[in-house]
């Protein structure tokens, strides 16, 4: 089991309110990841839910339990740190037991669980060696070991893959997705890297300054954001993000088009190609259109568009409406 | 960018550092001579240095006269028992100063340092009431007490530096796996603070074995350590230099002996932290 419900949670470190008094409901055997900006408290809040931080007033229940006061061991929640957070004097396997000992287990079934975890992460040969012997994904590895050998009743990430380069990135990004899928205990995820929360999550929470922006899953989030932050924020490239009179043909302040949601060829907006990427699967181009501003352009394949090139665009694609408050119409 | 070394640099810096060592260690190297020369020959004019009457005669009369495995145990219970006994004290201390800190916690580090620019002499009087009240006046536990006192601000400053280089996230990891405040403390931050542990305790070793000032004050007899041994050999009838010599070079030569084995270990210490 592993539910989290958070009620009217509030964090302020003496006049600064990190969390101004945030509600949300994690269910039992979720992929939940928190995103947003640098400093939008995310951290924060899965520190809160960890026990490492105190909440200033609300309620952290933890399977229908209040745990806002328990100590972090007591609440049964495993946790993996953006810097791994090993214990560099002990070898793999003695930190892998390390939470087993601390628990009082006897050694036949610490050695049990960490020959188990080690598997799972293939581990196995590296049981004897020290976290400094390890490379960055290894010593990831180690930290998820730790976390799953108490069998917890979730798992909370802080920014977990953030020091790994890009290749391996994407590698235990799978790994940490299949680990839930075979394991089904409930994640909590915190990230500023929107990729990995839309591959990984079943529910995103999108956080700005404090409070959620909006909850849901990555495409209800893609495809219906609540508000221009929101809208803004997920997707790669960012929305187009358009005001004037162009939003006004529309009965908008603002609207929102998707880079891949326009067109290049034929159009209504034309204007002169600036930065043009040329991926092989994908074209990303920059387009400074007189009256609109830049324009992200999305587009598959090959675009036979370079810089200085003057092209007409088109909208093909869902019109995002925004009022003059930033909420979707 | 690596500064390129000339020969003639090399050699320069080569001499200033002979130079300088021989002039902090000459005082020691005097010493060790005298002990091994005659009374007479020890405060000739101008001194005698190649000419001088070489003998044994110190060492076996000094230690003829004096039951020096007394005194030398005194030192041993003393220097490694206010040592141990401090850092009990300072390790929770540092913890809490390093990974809990309070608003006060930079001015008490201070106040406390601030102690060590304080003469002893200033509170003799009352320390020696206290210990003449409560018995400890020439007992070692005594002057395990004093001493660790003492010595407590510097062994604190220390290990705080070392605790602020590991990172809270390890301790919070520990915390989140289970481990009480204890645990914490023994099984994750001690054995990683293990190298700044051992020198700052070799540190105070040294420190406490050669304190003079509470030792000779609070001692007489039965608790006297090295330091009142030496003190013993300024005798009211004249100070026989020949023998307080040997007396000396005796009461160092174990510490002497453990700084040299332990040189590297204290260098590391005592830089910890100042170069990233």
């Amino acid at each position: 089991m592993g539910k989290i419900q958070l009620r009217q949670v509030r964090k302020s470190f003496g006049d600064v309110h990190v969390i101004p008094g945030l509600d949300l409901d994690i269910e039992d055997g979720e992929f939940v990841v928190f995103v947003g900006p640098s400093g939008c408290g995310k951290s924060t809040l899965l520190r809160l839910i960890a026990g490492l931080e105190d909440t200033t007033s609300g309620v952290i229940e933890i399977d229908g339990k209040d745990a806002t006061h328990l100590p972090p061991a007591k609440r049964g929640l495993a946790m993996v740190f953006q810097s791994y957070a090993l214990y560099p004097h002990m070898t793999v396997r003695k930190n892998i037991a390390f939470p087993l000992k601390m628990a009082g287990m006897d050694q036949a079934e610490q050695d049990k669980r960490v020959e188990r975890a080690a598997k799972v992460l293939n581990l196995s040969s590296y049981l004897d060696r020290r976290p400094g012997q390890l490379s960055g994904g290894q010593r990831q590895r180690v930290a998820i070991g730790r976390a799953i050998v108490r069998e917890p009743a979730a798992f909370l990430f802080d920014e977990p893959l953030s020091n790994l380069d890009a290749a391996l990135r994407v590698g235990m990004r799978q790994e940490i997705s299949e680990l839930h899928q075979s394991l089904k205990t409930t994640m909590v995820y915190v990230t500023h890297d929107q990729v990995e929360a839309m591959t990984m999550a079943d529910k995103i929470v999108v956080l700005n300054a404090g409070n959620i922006e909006q909850v849901g899953s990555p495409l209800t989030l893609y495809h219906n954001p609540k508000n221009i932050f929101v809208a803004g924020f997920i997707g790669s490239p960012k929305m187009n993000l358009i005001e004037g009179a162009e939003a006004a043909k529309h009965n908008a302040h603002t609207i929102g088009i998707r880079p891949e949601h326009i067109t290049v060829g034929d159009g209504p907006w034309e204007g002169v190609v600036g930065l043009s990427e040329h991926l092989g699967s994908d074209s990303f181009i920059k387009v400074d259109v007189p009256g609109l501003g830049i324009i992200n352009v999305r587009g598959a394949g090959e675009l036979n568009v370079h810089h200085g090139d003057r092209i007409r665009l088109a909208p093909a694609g869902k019109i995002h409406r925004f009022d003059d408050k930033g909420l979707a119409l | 960018m690596a500064r390129a070394h000339s020969p003639r640099r090399l050699w320069l810096t080569t001499i200033a550092a002979w130079t300088v060592a021989l002039i902090i260690f000459f005082p020691v190297l005097w010493m060790i001579l005298t002990s091994f020369k005659t009374e007479a020959s020890a405060v000739a004019m101008p001194p005698e240095f190649l000419g001088a009457d070489w003998t044994l005669e110190n060492y076996v009369e000094v230690w003829g006269r004096s039951d020096y495995p007394r005194f030398f145990w005194n030192s041993v219970v003393i220097a490694v028992g206010s040592t141990l006994l401090g850092l009990l004290i300072a390790i929770p201390a540092a913890w809490s100063m390093a990974f809990v800190p309070g608003k006060r916690t930079k001015d008490l580090l201070m106040w406390m340092l601030s102690t060590k620019m304080m003469p002893a002499v200033a509170v003799m009087v009352p320390i020696y009431l206290l210990f003449l009240q409560f018995g400890l006046l020439d007992t070692r536990i005594g002057l395990v007490l004093v001493l660790m006192l003492m010595n407590l601000p510097i062994i604190i400053w220390m290990l705080y530096t070392y605790f602020k280089e590991i990172p809270g996230e390890i301790l919070e990891a520990a915390r989140m796996d289970g481990a009480s405040l204890w645990n914490e403390i023994v099984y994750v931050l001690t054995p990683m603070a293990i190298p700044g542990i051992a020198s700052t305790m070799l540190l105070n070793i040294i420190l406490a074995w050669n304190e003079a000032f509470w030792t000779i004050t609070l001692t007489t007899t039965k608790a006297a350590p090295l330091s009142a041994f030496i003190a013993s050999f300024s005798a009211p009838q004249g100070l026989f230099y020949a023998k307080l010599s040997a007396a000396s070079a005796m009461a160092i030569m174990p510490i002497l002996i453990l700084g040299w084995f332990s040189q590297k270990q204290l260098v590391r210490g005592l830089t910890f932290g100042a170069v990233k």
